[in-house]
């Protein structure tokens, strides 16, 4: 295989990582909504923890992103 | 008009094929070199010295005509203090309000290095790695000088977890040694990537705003309004997460596993 293709693949296999952090923020804010369903008056509490935790996931998945670039500086 | 647009493609287009990160290049303004070392004046350094007289100018007009009852400008202030406070009390407790300033200092630094970052046409200082890669360093080393500061060699004992069997500890210490290794480049990380994909999002929505024409366009370019809104949102998120982070770990430096009595 063509050095190029096999780097333009290895920046789309890093990227696939995104799934697992839309598995992730799905599931904080669904156990967010059950948790608040369950106990409306913990709803502040309970909310920055979510927010701490979505940009935890999210920082995750931007580390796939870092390694595609990194991949990308690398290809001439 | 179409050709206009169709000019504007090919240019765009070629900008583009240099690479999605060339927006975040630095070109110098003024080259200084002082023995060897680069201290040249480009964009960056600038508009960290916008946003370091902005935060100074604004706290300092906030602080210098109290009233009892607070203006707009003090309410902000009052705002954000009790903010850092509440955070600081809840994470590393009383003995931690001497680090006040310095964790109110980063919050307030890279919250506004990243909200003057989504002005177009200025720059985002916090994604420069060196930049969150130099506060990540110098916060987990004043956290790892303050834990032997205040604990002596006992301090070690924070690589294991308390309640662990002793046949586990050849395990669980290299475990610990990665994860606290690995806590520098997270913050650094995290931040970094956040605001470069951030903005890397927003220039490919308008690329394809630009490239797909009038008709159909209008659509990428009303979601790049979405995105702005959640990119200010995710300014004052990582701002928080950063110094939450920041408070945390020097909490584990005064409060060897966590045996403190003020957890609620």
């Amino acid at each position: 295989m063509d050095s190029a293709a096999a780097a333009l693949l290895g920046m789309g296999l890093a990227a696939a990582g995104f799934a697992g952090a839309g598995v992730g923020i799905g599931y904080i804010f669904g156990k967010m909504i059950e948790a608040v369903a369950r106990q409306p008056e913990a709803e502040a509490r309970v909310g920055k923890y979510m927010w701490i935790g979505f940009a935890l996931v999210e920082a995750i998945a931007l580390y796939g992103l870092v390694i595609a670039f990194i991949i990308m500086g690398l290809r001439k | 008009m179409a050709e206009d647009i169709t000019r504007f493609n090919r240019k765009y287009e070629s900008a583009m094929e240099e690479s999605p990160l060339h927006p975040f290049e630095l070109h110098n303004w003024i080259p200084i070199s002082l023995g060897g070392l680069d201290i040249s004046i480009n964009k960056a350094v600038v508009i960290m010295w916008v946003v370091v007289s902005l935060v100074a100018v604004l706290m300092v007009m906030a602080g210098s005509a109290r009233k009892l009852v607070p203006g707009k400008l003090q309410s902000m202030a009052e705002i954000i203090v009790d903010f850092i406070r509440g955070m600081i009390m809840d994470t590393i407790g009383k003995e931690g309000m001497r680090f006040f300033p310095l964790i109110a200092t980063l919050f307030l630094f890279i919250l506004f290095c990243n909200l003057i970052g989504l002005i177009p046409g200025s720059y985002t200082v916090t994604s420069q790695i060196v930049v969150t890669a130099v506060f990540a360093c110098l916060v987990y080393g004043l956290s790892l000088v303050m834990g032997f500061f205040l604990h002596g060699v006992k301090f070690l004992g924070i690589l294991v977890p308390p309640g662990s069997p002793a046949w586990l500890l050849p395990l669980m210490i290299p475990i610990e040694l990665i994860s606290q290794l690995a806590r520098p480049i997270s913050l650094a990380v995290r931040l970094f990537a956040n605001m470069t994909a951030g903005h890397v999002i927003l220039g490919v929505l308008f690329g394809l705003a630009i490239s797909s024409g009038l008709l159909i366009g209008w659509l990428p370019f009303a979601f790049t309004i979405a995105m702005n809104g959640l990119e200010v949102g995710i300014a004052f998120i990582q701002a928080y997460i950063f110094t939450m982070l920041t408070c945390v770990y020097l909490g584990d430096a005064f409060h060897l596993h966590g045996h403190d009595e003020h957890a609620h």
